[in-house]
C-alpha cells in the first residue's frame, strides 16, 4: 500500500477541489432557478387540468376540458399559425438584412471598430417600449409617412399601416436586429482569416472564397440569431399590442386577453404551456443539431 | 519606380544580369526571382532592396529573428502583401500586380489553416477544383496527394479528427495536389512538439525532392534552416545578410549577425597586428594575441572580429591560438561540457568541449585552444 502524501490528506474531511464544494457553490442560482422558474412552470401546468366555472374562479377538479378546447377549436390554431408566421418571417428579415452589417463591422479596416459595435447597443438605452411607441408617429394616420404623401398629393386618402402584421413585424425587426447582428458578428470573428487567404492561394476569387469559406463558417452564428430572433418574436406581447392594437395581436395577447380579460386562469395557463412547448421544442431541435454554446458566444459578445 | 506594361498577366521576362546570389548556369528562367524588392507598411519599412534569384527545383529557406521580413517577403509572392517597389517574377513571368488567385502557388502556413467544415478529401480537392481540374481526375490525384503524406484512407475525416501532424500533413497535400510553380512554407513547424518537429521536417524534404517543387520556407530555427535548405538567405533587419549553402553560413559567416544567429559563435574584438602569408595575427581587446587562418585584405591596426564556434574550442590542448580565463559557469552534459570563461575586459566566450578529464570547477582558471583555421576573422 502507497501511503498517501501529506499535503493531499483531508482537512476535516473536506480537500481541495471537493465536488462538494461545486455543489455548495451551484446552490444559489440552482434554488433561484427552481422556486422561480421550474416550480412556477409546474404550477401553470397543474392548472391547465383545473376546471373553469365562471371568471375568476376555478375549482380544483382535475378535467381535460381546456385542453380538448384548446385541441379541438381552430381559433387557437389559427393564432398559433399566426403567431408562428409571424416568428418566421421576422427571423428571416433579420437574417437577410442583418448578415450585411455583420459582415461590414467584420471586413472593415475602420481603426475603430468598438465604436460601430458600440452604435449596436445603444438602441437598448431606450426604453424598449417607448422605441416601439415611436413607429406609431412614422406609420400612423397623422403619421410622417402619410403626411407626407399626402402633401405630396402621391394618395388622398391615407393608407393603413399602422395596426396591422407588417407594422407588427417592422416593429420586431427593428427590436431584434442588433441580437441579429452580434450573433453573425461573433461568429465572423471566430473565423481564422487565413483559411481565406489559404482559399485565395488555391485559385478563388473573392467572392468564391466567401461562398466556400467565410459563408459556411459563419452559418452557425447566423443559425443562432435566428433562433433568437425567431423565439422573442413568437413570445412577444408589447410589440403586437402596441402596433397591431387587438387587430393584429399574437399568442402573448391572447395568453394576456384570457387571463387578464375573461379571468379564465385555467385556459391561461393551458396557452402558456402550449407556447413554452412550442418554443421550447424548437429550441431543443436547434440545440440537437448546433449546440447552445453558439448562442451563448453571440450574446457575450 | 520600374516601367509598368499594360497587361498584368502577360508574361513579362526581367532584364537580365539582376540575379544576385543566383548559381550560374542556370540555364531556364529562375522559378522565382526577386529585384530589387522593398516592402513598406506605411513609413516602416519590413523589406529593403531585396535581390535573390532561386533555380528551379531547389529548397531555399528565408531565416532569421522575428520581425526580419522573411515572413513579409512571403507573402509577397503569395499576393497577401503588395510590393512598394521592385519585382517578383516566378517563371520568368513578373508576377507582383497578378491577383492572389491567378498565381501558381502552394502555401503552407504555421497554423494548418484546414477548412474545419471540410473533409480531408475536400480541403485537398479544393485546389483542383479552383484550377479547372477535370472532375474524374481530381479522386485519383487526391488519393495520391494522400499518399505521398502517408495519410490515405483519411478522406471522410474532418480536420479536427486530426493530430497537429496529420493537418500539417494534409495541408501540405493541399498545397501541392495542384501541382503549383512553387510551395511556400510559413513556419510550418513551429505549431508541432519537438518530435513531431523532427519527422515533418524529413517529410518535407522528402516530398520536395519527390516532386521536384521549387520551396521557400521560413522559419527562425537554424537547425530547420541547415538541415533542410539547399540554400539559406540569413535575414535581419528587412535586409539580407548572408545568402549561401548551409555550410557557408555557418562555417563562412559573412557578418557578426550570422555569426551570433546560427549557433551563437563566440565574438572576439581584435586588431590586426601583422600579416603573413598563412594569415594574420591579431591582438584581441584582452591582449591576447591570436593567429586566422584567412585571405582576406586587412592592414594593421584595422578593428576585427574573430569568430570561435564554442565546439572549435579544447581544453588545454597544443593548438597554437590559446586564451585563458576564469570559469564563470560549468555545465556537465555527459559527453560534452560548456563552460562559460570570462576572459577578462568584460570579454566573455563559451566553450563547448568534449570530457577527456575531470571538468574544471567554477572559479578556477582554464586555458581553451583553436586551431587558425577554425575560426573567420570579420
Amino acid at each position: 500500500m502507497a501511503t498517501r502524501p501529506a499535503d493531499i490528506r483531508p482537512t476535516r474531511g473536506w480537500r481541495l477541489y471537493d465536488p462538494r464544494l461545486a455543489w455548495l457553490l451551484l446552490a444559489p442560482a440552482t434554488l433561484l432557478i427552481v422556486c422561480f422558474l421550474i416550480l412556477p412552470i409546474l404550477v401553470m401546468a397543474v392548472y391547465t387540468f383545473f376546471t373553469f366555472i365562471t371568471a375568476g374562479v376555478e375549482q380544483s377538479t382535475p378535467t381535460l376540458a381546456n385542453w380538448h378546447e384548446f385541441l379541438t377549436d381552430p381559433y387557437y390554431h389559427g393564432f398559433l399559425f399566426k403567431t408562428l408566421r409571424v416568428g418566421v418571417v421576422t427571423s428571416l428579415i433579420c437574417g437577410v438584412v442583418g448578415y450585411f452589417p455583420a459582415y461590414f463591422i467584420w471586413s472593415t479596416e475602420f481603426k475603430h471598430k468598438w465604436l460601430l459595435l458600440l452604435l449596436l447597443i445603444v438602441p437598448f438605452w431606450i426604453s424598449f417600449t417607448i422605441r416601439t411607441f415611436s413607429w406609431i408617429h412614422i406609420l400612423g394616420e397623422e403619421g410622417l409617412i402619410n403626411v407626407a404623401l399626402l402633401r405630396l398629393g402621391l394618395i388622398d386618402q391615407p393608407l393603413q399601416m399602422l395596426y396591422t402584421e407588417g407594422a407588427v413585424i417592422m416593429g420586431m425587426v427593428h427590436f431584434l436586429l442588433p441580437y441579429m447582428i452580434l450573433n453573425v458578428y461573433v461568429s465572423l470573428e471566430n473565423i481564422d482569416r487565413t483559411l481565406i487567404s489559404a482559399a485565395r492561394s488555391m485559385g478563388c476569387t473573392n467572392a468564391q472564397a466567401f461562398r466556400e469559406v467565410t459563408l459556411p463558417l459563419s452559418l452557425p452564428g447566423l443559425a443562432a440569431g435566428l433562433l433568437l430572433c425567431f423565439v422573442l418574436a413568437a413570445g412577444s406581447y408589447v410589440t403586437p399590442q402596441i402596433l397591431g392594437s387587438g387587430r393584429d395581436a399574437l399568442f402573448g395577447n391572447l395568453i394576456y386577453d384570457t387571463i387578464m380579460g375573461q379571468l379564465n386562469w385555467p385556459m391561461g395557463a393551458t396557452l402558456s404551456i402550449v407556447l413554452f412547448l412550442v418554443l421550447g421544442s424548437v429550441a431543443a431541435l436547434y440545440t440537437r443539431y448546433m449546440g447552445m454554446s453558439q448562442i451563448v458566444k453571440g450574446l457575450g459578445g | 519606380m520600374p516601367d509598368r506594361v499594360t497587361e498584368p498577366s502577360d508574361p513579362r521576362p526581367l532584364a537580365a544580369g539582376v540575379s544576385a546570389g543566383a548559381s550560374a548556369g542556370a540555364s531556364a528562367a529562375p522559378a522565382v526571382e526577386f529585384n530589387d524588392v522593398q516592402i513598406a507598411y506605411g513609413k516602416f519599412i519590413a523589406v529593403h532592396n531585396f535581390s535573390l534569384s532561386i533555380e528551379k527545383g531547389s529548397f531555399v529557406t528565408l531565416l532569421g529573428p522575428s520581425g526580419c521580413g522573411k515572413t513579409t517577403l512571403l507573402r509577397a509572392v503569395a499576393g497577401l502583401v503588395g510590393i512598394s517597389s521592385g519585382q517578383i517574377a516566378i517563371g520568368g513571368r513578373r508576377i507582383d500586380d497578378v491577383p492572389i488567385y491567378k498565381r501558381n502557388i502552394g502555401l503552407v502556413f504555421q497554423n494548418y489553416a484546414l477548412f474545419p467544415h471540410k473533409t480531408v478529401f475536400d480541403n485537398v480537392a479544393f485546389g483542383l477544383k479552383y484550377h479547372n481540374v477535370p472532375k474524374a481526375d481530381i479522386a485519383p490525384r487526391v488519393a495520391r496527394a494522400l499518399e505521398m503524406v502517408r495519410l490515405a484512407g483519411s478522406e471522410r475525416k474532418l480536420p479536427s479528427q486530426l493530430s497537429g501532424g496529420q493537418q500539417q500533413r494534409i495541408a501540405l497535400a493541399r498545397a501541392i495536389v495542384f501541382e503549383p510553380e512553387v510551395l511556400l512554407l510559413d513556419e510550418p513547424l513551429s505549431a508541432l512538439d519537438a518530435n513531431m518537429r523532427e519527422e515533418m521536417r524529413v517529410e518535407i524534404k522528402k516530398i520536395q525532392k519527390q516532386t521536384g517543387i521549387t520551396a521557400i520556407f521560413v522559419t527562425h530555427d537554424q537547425e530547420e534552416a541547415l538541415s533542410m535548405s539547399d540554400r539559406i538567405v540569413v535575414m535581419s533587419a528587412g535586409k539580407a545578410e548572408q545568402i549561401g549553402s548551409p555550410t557557408d553560413v555557418y562555417d563562412r559567416p559573412a557578418t557578426t549577425f550570422v555569426a551570433d544567429f546560427l549557433g551563437k559563435a563566440n565574438l572576439l574584438a581584435a586588431t590586426v597586428k601583422d600579416r603573413d602569408a598563412g594569415g594574420v595575427s591579431v591582438t584581441l581587446s584582452t591582449g591576447q594575441t591570436v593567429r586566422v587562418a584567412t585571405d582576406r585584405q586587412v592592414a594593421a591596426g584595422d578593428k576585427v572580429s574573430v569568430v570561435v564556434r564554442p565546439q572549435k574550442l579544447a581544453v588545454g590542448s597544443e593548438l597554437p591560438n590559446r586564451l585563458s580565463g576564469r570559469v564563470l559557469s560549468t555545465s556537465y552534459l555527459g559527453s560534452r561540457i560548456i563552460y562559460e570563461i570570462d576572459l577578462g575586459q568584460g570579454s566573455i566566450i563559451r566553450a563547448n568541449v568534449a570530457v577527456v578529464t575531470e571538468p574544471v570547477r567554477e572559479g578556477e582558471t582554464i586555458e581553451v585552444g583553436f586551431d587558425p583555421a577554425d575560426c573567420v576573422l570579420l
